[in-house]
Formats: C-alpha cells, sequence, structure tokens
C-alpha cells in the first residue's frame, strides 16, 4: 500500500499546491482568451482551456484522492508540456517578453513541485523502512482456529436475523422443494 | 474535567469541559476508566458525517465505574457498579426496543424532528455522534452521562479486565451482528471487505458460528497478517484481483455472504469508481463512498446476502442495483442492537472462548487521543486499535 501522513511537511506542501491547480485551472478555464492574448498566442486559447483542465483534475487529485504522489508526478508533466507550448509560441511573437514570464513562473512552479515530489518519496522511504508489527500470533482464540470454527454455532439467533429458509444455501438435500420431474424441468 | 472535544474537520481536540450532571431521574454518571477510538469516529474527524457541532464531546466505545445514579435507576445500577456502556441508547419501552431493535428505538434521539426530517423516521440516541442522533456527549472524555441508563449499559463481573470486556460497547456485537445476520450456514463462503477493528471481530464471529471458509480483504499487511491469524484467508486488493480470486476460491460461484466492514470511506484510489467517488465527495456531489457495496453486489453469488455494519453517512451515487435485483440478493444492515447480543458474548469472554483484546495495538492517556486519531486514520505504526485512558 502506498504510504503517506497527511499531516506531513509535504502533504501539506502538497495540498497547497492543490488549491494552487484549482486557481490556475479555473483561471485558465475562464480567462483563457486574456491569457492567450497577454501572451501574444491567441491561436492557443483553446489549448489553454484544455490544461485549465488538467490542472482542476490534477487539483481535485491532489486535495481529495488520497496519495498525493501520482497527482504531483501529473503536474511535473503537466508543467513540461507547458513549457514546451511557452517556447513554442515565442517565435515571431511581439509579446514574447510575457511569454517569456509566464516561462519563468512555470519555471519557478515547476522547481515546487520537484521539492514536493521529493519531500513526499523521502517521507514514504521513512514510513516503509520502520519495522512492520507482527500480529501474526493475535487469533483472540484460546485454541488453533481450526478447533474454534463453529464453537458458537448454538449462539442465540432471533428468527429476525435467519435466513428464510426457501433462501438458504444447502448442502446435500438441498432445501427440501421436490426436484420437477424429468422432462418438465 | 478533560475531554476529547470536535472543533471542525481534522480538529479534536484535548479540552477542558464542564462535569455532566444528572439531567434527568434515569441518567447515571459514569467515572471513564477505558476508551476507545472507534473507526466510525473517523467519519466525524474527517468531517464527512452530517451534524456536528463545535464543542460536541466525542466517543461512543467506554467503560468505568457508577458515580451517580438517577432516582429512577437505582433499581438498575448502583454506585460503584463497573459498566460497558453500549453506543446505542435505548429506552427498553418503545415497539422497537420490545422487539429486540434497539438501534431504532424510538425514544432515545432527544433531536427526533430533526431526524425524522432526515431519515423519515427516527433511529435512537448515540454517544458522541452527530446531533442527528441526539447530539449527546461521549465518552472520551473523564465523565460521561448516560441517558436511560436503567437500560443502557452492560454490567461487568470481577475478574475481568478493561481490555476483555470493553468492546462489548461496540465493535465486538457489531462484527458478531454482521456475521450472525447472514445466518451463516456450515458451507458458507463468507468475504469481509476491512480488516480494521470491526473487520477483525467479523472475522472471529463468522469463524464462530462456524464458516466453512472466511475471505478477508484490505491493502495494510500488518491488517492482513492480524485477519489470518483469525482464521481468515486474505486478498491484499493492492496484489490481486478481487473478483478473480474470489472466483477461485468459491469453485466460481462466489461468496454466499458478503460482509462491508468498511462503509462510508473505502480506500479512494485503489480502484477508478473510487476515485470519482473521493471527487464527488469533494464536490458535495455525493457523500459516501461505495465502491465495497458494488463490489459485493458483483461478486455475491445469486440468491446470496450482504450484511452492512459499515456507517454510511447519506448518499451514494452509481449503485448497481439492477445487479442487485436480479440476483435476488438479500440486504440486512444498521447500527448494532448492541444489548441484544452482549450477555451472549460475555459469557463467552468469561468461558474463555474469545478475547477481543487481541485487537488492542495502541494504549495511551486521554490527552494523546488527537494524535492518535491521526495515527490510526493514516494507518501509520501497525495502528488498528487505539484504547485511551482518562
Amino acid at each position: 500500500m502506498a504510504y503517506y501522513d497527511r499531516s506531513s511537511a509535504g502533504d501539506n506542501l502538497a495540498r497547497g499546491l492543490g488549491w494552487f491547480s484549482i486557481g490556475l485551472g479555473f483561471a485558465e478555464v475562464m480567462a483563457g482568451r486574456s491569457i492567450a492574448r497577454w501572451m501574444g498566442m491567441e491561436d492557443k486559447t483553446n489549448l489553454i482551456r484544455a490544461y485549465g483542465v488538467r490542472e482542476l483534475t490534477a487539483g481535485v487529485g491532489l486535495l481529495a484522492l488520497g496519495d498525493p504522489k501520482p497527482w504531483i508526478w501529473s503536474r511535473i508533466a503537466g508543467d513540461a508540456v507547458d513549457m514546451a507550448t511557452l517556447a513554442a509560441g515565442m517565435e515571431n511573437n511581439p509579446r514574447a517578453g510575457n511569454a517569456r514570464i509566464a516561462f519563468g513562473a512555470v519555471m519557478a512552479v515547476t522547481a515546487l513541485d520537484a521539492v514536493c515530489a521529493q519531500t513526499l518519496h523521502r517521507e514514504e522511504a521513512y514510513y516503509r523502512s520502520l519495522p512492520v508489527p507482527d500480529y501474526s500470533g493475535r487469533s483472540g482464540f484460546p485454541r488453533p482456529v481450526s478447533a474454534m470454527r463453529g464453537a458458537a454455532s448454538d449462539a442465540p439467533i432471533g428468527e429476525d436475523m435467519r435466513t428464510p429458509k426457501i433462501l438458504q444455501f444447502q448442502g446435500a438435500g438441498g432445501a427440501g422443494f421436490p426436484s420437477p420431474p424429468r422432462g418438465e424441468g | 474535567m478533560r475531554a476529547l472535544v470536535w472543533h471542525g474537520a481534522n480538529d479534536i481536540r484535548c479540552d477542558t469541559v464542564p462535569d455532566p450532571e444528572i439531567e434527568h431521574p434515569r441518567d447515571a454518571i459514569v467515572k471513564v476508566t477505558t476508551c476507545a477510538i472507534c473507526g466510525s469516529d473517523l467519519h466525524l474527524h474527517d468531517n464527512f458525517m452530517p451534524g456536528m457541532e463545535k464543542g460536541d464531546i466525542v466517543g461512543h466505545e467506554f467503560m468505568g465505574e457508577v458515580m451517580e445514579v438517577g432516582a429512577e435507576a437505582k433499581s438498575a445500577l448502583k454506585v460503584g457498579e463497573r459498566v460497558v456502556v453500549p453506543f446505542t441508547i435505548w429506552c427498553g419501552e418503545c415497539d422497537q426496543c420490545r422487539r429486540g431493535n434497539y438501534s431504532v428505538c424510538e425514544r432515545s434521539n432527544r433531536n427526533k424532528a430533526l431526524a425524522d426530517k432526515m431519515f423519515g423516521h427516527t433511529t435512537a440516541g448515540l454517544f458522541g455522534y452527530t446531533h442527528l442522533t441526539g447530539g449527546y456527549a461521549g465518552g472520551q472524555a473523564e465523565y460521561v452521562r448516560v441517558p436511560m441508563a436503567d437500560r443502557t449499559h452492560i454490567k461487568i463481573p470481577s475478574g475481568l479486565t478493561d481490555e476483555q470486556v470493553l468492546f462489548l460497547g461496540d465493535i465486538f456485537p457489531t462484527g458478531w451482528q454482521a456475521a450472525a445476520q447472514c445466518d451463516i450456514q456450515p458451507t458458507d463462503t463468507v468475504a469481509i471487505w476491512g480488516c480494521g477493528p470491526v473487520g477483525q471481530m467479523t472475522i472471529r464471529s463468522a469463524i464462530l458460528l462456524g464458516a466453512k471458509q472466511v475471505i478477508a480483504i484490505d491493502c495494510v499487511p500488518e491488517r492482513l497478517a492480524m485477519a489470518k491469524a483469525g482464521g481468515a484467508i486474505t486478498i491484499d486488493f493492492e496484489e490481486e484481483s478481487v473478483v478473480e480470486r474470489l472466483n477461485e476460491l468459491t469453485g466460481g460461484k462466489g461468496p454466499e455472504k458478503c460482509i462491508d466492514a468498511v462503509g462510508m470511506e473505502a480506500h479512494a484510489t485503489a480502484t477508478i469508481d473510487s476515485m470519482m467517488d473521493r471527487a464527488k465527495q469533494a464536490l458535495m456531489l455525493e457523500s459516501d463512498r461505495a465502491h465495497v457495496l458494488r463490489e459485493m453486489i458483483y461478486v455475491c453469488r445469486p440468491a446470496g446476502t450482504l450484511s452492512i455494519p459499515g456507517v454510511y453517512g447519506g448518499l451514494v451515487d452509481k449503485m448497481p442495483f439492477g445487479m442487485a435485483m436480479n440476483k435476488g440478493l438479500t440486504w440486512r444492515m444498521g447500527q448494532t442492537h448492541v444489548n441484544r447480543w452482549t450477555d451472549d458474548l460475555l459469557n463467552r469472554i468469561q468461558e474463555g472462548q474469545i478475547d477481543p483484546s487481541f485487537v488492542i495495538t495502541h494504549t495511551v492517556p486521554l490527552d494523546q487521543g488527537p494524535e492518535m486519531y491521526k495515527t490510526f486514520r493514516d494507518k501509520r505504526d501497525g495502528c488498528i486499535k487505539v484504547v485511551l485512558k482518562p
């Protein structure tokens, strides 16, 4: 199983990045055209909106889906795609300066994502290094399980908790209902 | 007195609060000697249960010594007696109590009007839980007021430790009822989802009630080891397919009896439907993650029984009810009618047939309770069951 601590430094950073993803994703979806225009990349408006959906997905994953590591790695992959898109969009772009600012911001956030991923993996390695307690002797029974099976089969259980006879699975003999005559079944 | 108090999501603190007092002639005041954190307390801690209010004292698995008894409870309880307190408060007089259906007592929920609106008809009052079930102060405290105390208690004879009998108040009868309501036959395979404390008790109960084969499903190694010790064949759902393995173990027919000892917070990342559930839960589009219910419906043998001791709080989505209907499955569920079972179970503990203390992995003072909630939730340090000493 995945090990993580929902109050650790790595998890807190992951949650912060989750909220950042939600905010950025919301902005990209709702104001994709304005963002694209500011960067001089109007032809990429729909792509930026799609990246917004990706950010929202990562945000929900980080905030709500338990182990944050896969989602942090998905953010890092997304950061790489963002940087590639921005780098390609800088050529012959009158607003390349704005695109460069955006590129720098993505690089900074990528560094934060990388620190987060590293912290989370270090924390997992720590938990995995702890000794696993041995509960293999904790049966709760005074004798071997084989000797305890059915020891309470005489327990007083009310009729309301019983399965009606017609619905019971039976061993040999069935529930006492006759088999249909040959040829009629 | 000191008590564990709910302040909001992931925020339970050990606070100093006023001592409880007798408010009704049927009340008693119990000095808590030992209490426990239950898996369903985590639903409160994680804020998945509606109807909590800041300042609520939590805890519904506790025992102690009777300190004070109201006038109308004196015929049943005496000062100094040692009692386990069941988590369901029951009057013993209403139509449901007379039938033994104590968890749906018609009179013990003091917020009946609210529960009527939410559930259609009220269920019993519970200690330390949502205001939908009365909002009664809980037992993770030094003292607790026990309403309807002339009924709501289990007297403990001398010679048994707190640890041996504490779980009569919740997880032991809960696991027992989960197995009992399956009406286990000697030919049955019983599959149990979840190897937390209730799952562990359910495994032992199914063995004692004579199941041919008990299969336990989880992903936490130490919990699976404890399940195996209790006689279960184990399936680690992160390592192997539950459906394939269950079919393999039942000759392709599926288990006759399936028990959900997980409830509303099923593992969030193991399957696509769990991830969708968790996302919808976060967006408040549903309240409960129902992966285990879906899987039970799918794998259960037609005409089999589903038993649900796991706690659900509200709405579930994408329930394959057509599959359940066509397979003719019987559903048994509900909070535990604790006192219906406790005389028999106490006898079994006294006779040495079972010692429920096997499940305790951590014992700490009450003021370490808030930290232990997190340890228990994150399944750290091999934590399966936490006992608190006020």
